[in-house]
């Protein structure tokens, strides 16, 4: 809110100096921030990757056997979704810088409820392992060999920690889409939405890589 | 006025470039997927790998704007991302040679 205050004064200013550089506003800035921020989540997820290939390369067969587990089929329809739920976030902001307001809305809409499928989805694979005993600390899963319990243990915590960033990705998106409707972003100054899209794509990208790592391998 | 200015000056990416990507996007999914079946021994990761990393590169470029971007993004991004590349090169060379 105050923000918006804030870049109205500096409109006003702007205007009345006639020089575009006068605004007070760093757009530049703001997505060199979030670029930074999502360097940072680049080595986080680059770290665990790290972590799975050292595994893999000690356990190779057993990661072989336990990934038959995983549910190929529920995989790749989250990479779809995902990667049109990336589309959508790309075509908001496109309308949105051809002052197609309506049209932005109903396409962030649309990329939220695509970040909820992918996380109903998630809920029934979740679901239907837990259903099969297999769960950290579990009995079964204890009782199966070290090289299964590190796959499904990474498995956990990769596929758990991204889909944290995509409840995470839907409060940002439910906050971009009242910020749409407030005009605290415009057509002409649309830096949030801008920003935000960067860290759904991010969230995507990372999903493009543990794809085929967890669910691709026979 | 003058901002209207500034934003009319930035790259726009038409919707058409977008859905573009995207069918590329999804036939490179039904391609891993489908080549996930055949048995290709250890060129298995390597395809899967490529494929993914081919996806990044358009989603990078296109949808998250860096080819449009001024090129200091890219340079931020180069840097980054060969940084990781270190970081996983010299500890492959401890993982794959013990």
């Amino acid at each position: 809110m105050s923000e918006a205050i804030h870049s109205e004064i500096a409109e006003k200013a702007a205007s009345s100096a006639g020089h575009s550089h006068h605004v007070h506003r760093d757009d530049f800035g703001a997505k060199i921030g979030m670029w930074l921020f999502l360097f940072t989540e680049l080595l986080l997820f680059g770290g665990l990757f790290i972590i799975y290939m050292a595994y893999r390369q000690e356990y190779s067969d057993a990661f072989h056997l336990a990934a038959k587990e995983l549910n190929m089929t529920i995989g790749t329809i989250n990479t779809i979704i995902l990667l049109t739920s990336s589309l959508t976030m790309a075509l908001s902001i496109a309308a949105l810088q051809r002052y197609k307001i309506t049209l932005s809305l109903y396409m962030l809409a649309a990329t939220i409820l695509l970040a909820f499928a992918f996380m109903v989805n998630k809920y029934f694979e979740w679901g239907a392992k837990f259903s099969h005993g297999i769960y950290p600390g579990s009995e079964e899963l204890t009782s199966k060999s070290s090289g299964e319990i590190i796959f499904f243990g990474l498995y956990y915590t990769m596929t758990g920690l991204h889909g944290l960033h995509v409840l995470v990705g839907i409060v940002l998106l439910a906050f971009m889409f009242v910020f749409i409707k407030r005009k605290s972003i415009t057509p002409t100054n649309y830096i949030k939405l801008e920003n935000s899209g960067l860290y759904w794509h991010l969230v995507d990208l990372i999903w493009i890589f543990l794809f085929p790592l967890f669910y691709l391998i026979h | 006025m003058s901002q209207e200015q500034h934003t009319a000056d930035k790259h726009q990416v038409g919707y058409g470039t977008y859905v573009l990507i995207w069918l590329v996007l999804l036939s490179l999914t039904v391609t891993t997927v489908a080549v996930s079946g055949i048995n290709l021994g250890n060129f298995i990761l390597f395809t899967a790998l490529l494929i993914a990393l081919v996806k990044s590169i358009l989603v990078v470029n296109v949808f998250m704007h860096i080819k449009f971007d001024e090129p200091i993004f890219k340079v931020f991004l180069g840097v980054a991302i060969m940084t990781l590349l270190a970081v996983f090169i010299l500890i492959s060379f401890d993982i794959f040679f013990r």
